[in-house]
């Protein structure tokens, strides 16, 4: 890739690529606070549940590090 | 904000020098760069010192513990606990596996936070192989107990008969995806957080007198990334655990 045109498709689709992980942070957010909404409600099984919440919490980033690798990808890779 | 804005150009601090590779002891055999960096440093530092965090705490062995003989317990047998609730008592033969892994990506990224050091976890090259050794040694595990029927993780026999084929593709694409999001989670957080530590470092250096309210964000960004440093070792430890789950149990 090169001349100018180049490198600017290149910086706009990094920035495209991280609007996903606005997504990411809705799923994130989505988990933590249905978990919070439910261990409210029953505080005394929470604490079981505390590495479901984790593991939720890390497959819902984990799409939202896809698009993070994208945008790596598109300015250091292409 | 503006004012970072107009003021941080003409200082060129770059953010990701702190992930430079040094090497310190160049070692070239040729077919391979050998040679002795920072990153290897810091990787043995990370395992010096946690081995002489539980030498000294178990060294008495009292039944009454000291401080630090109950840190090291506590940490033990959180992860046991981690390991037995998700994978059952089949699980705990790889307990030291997941107990190694977990202290150290805990002892990098703590080791991390220290002011000018390196942060080992920070590379993708470290994170690839933790989470590739993983993956083979999972898949391995799950061909070990299963033979050829480990394949039946990827065909859902509880779904209508029509939608399998399409689901096993998703369910082959899901397994083979698992090390690539495995560390890349990991790199990218602590990359990421290290790198917004030193942008607002780079705002204190421009904005001279009223660089106190970048440091005041420093504190608090320098105490989320103990959080996260944590977390992400944790998370790590916990994500190897389900996958061992699948290879034990097959869902």
């Amino acid at each position: 890739m090169e001349g100018d045109i180049g490198n600017m498709g290149q910086y706009i689709g990094a920035g495209l690529a991280c609007i996903g992980m606005g997504g990411a942070g809705i799923g994130v957010g989505h988990v933590a606070g249905n978990f919070l909404a439910g261990a409210l409600r029953n505080p005394a099984a929470a604490q079981e549940q505390t590495a479901t919440l984790f593991i939720g919490i890390a497959f819902a980033e984990a799409l939202g590090i896809f698009s993070f690798l994208v945008a790596l990808l598109l300015l250091f890779a292409v | 904000m503006a004012a970072e804005k107009s003021t941080d150009g003409g200082f060129n601090i770059d953010p990701m020098y702190q992930f430079k590779i040094k090497e310190w002891i160049p070692i070239d055999l040729g077919f391979i760069d050998l040679s002795f960096t920072n990153s290897a440093f810091f990787a043995f530092l990370a395992v010096g010192l946690v081995c002489l965090f539980l030498w000294t705490a178990m060294s008495g062995s009292s039944l009454v513990p000291t401080r630090m003989q109950s840190m090291a317990e506590g940490i033990y047998e959180f992860v046991r606990n981690m390991v037995r609730d998700s994978c059952g008592e089949a699980g705990l033969k790889y307990f030291p596996y997941i107990f190694t892994l977990f202290l150290f990506i805990l002892g990098c990224n703590l080791l991390g936070m220290v002011p000018y050091s390196f942060t080992v976890t920070s590379h993708f090259a470290i994170t690839v192989f933790l989470a590739l050794s993983v993956f083979v040694s999972v898949t391995v595990i799950g061909f070990m107990r299963h033979g050829v029927g480990f394949l039946g993780l990827f065909w859902p026999m509880d779904a209508p008969a029509a939608m399998r084929p399409v689901l096993a593709i998703i369910e082959v694409i899901s397994y083979f995806v698992r090390p690539v999001s495995h560390s890349i989670r990991l790199g990218a957080n602590m990359m990421a957080g290290h790198a917004v530590l030193k942008v607002f470092g780079g705002f204190v250096a421009a904005l001279g007198v009223f660089g106190v309210i970048p440091i005041a964000a420093i504190v608090g960004v320098t105490a989320l990334e103990f959080l996260v440093a944590v977390i992400q070792a944790y998370v790590f430890a916990i994500l190897t655990c389900v996958y061992l789950h699948d290879a034990l149990h097959m869902h």
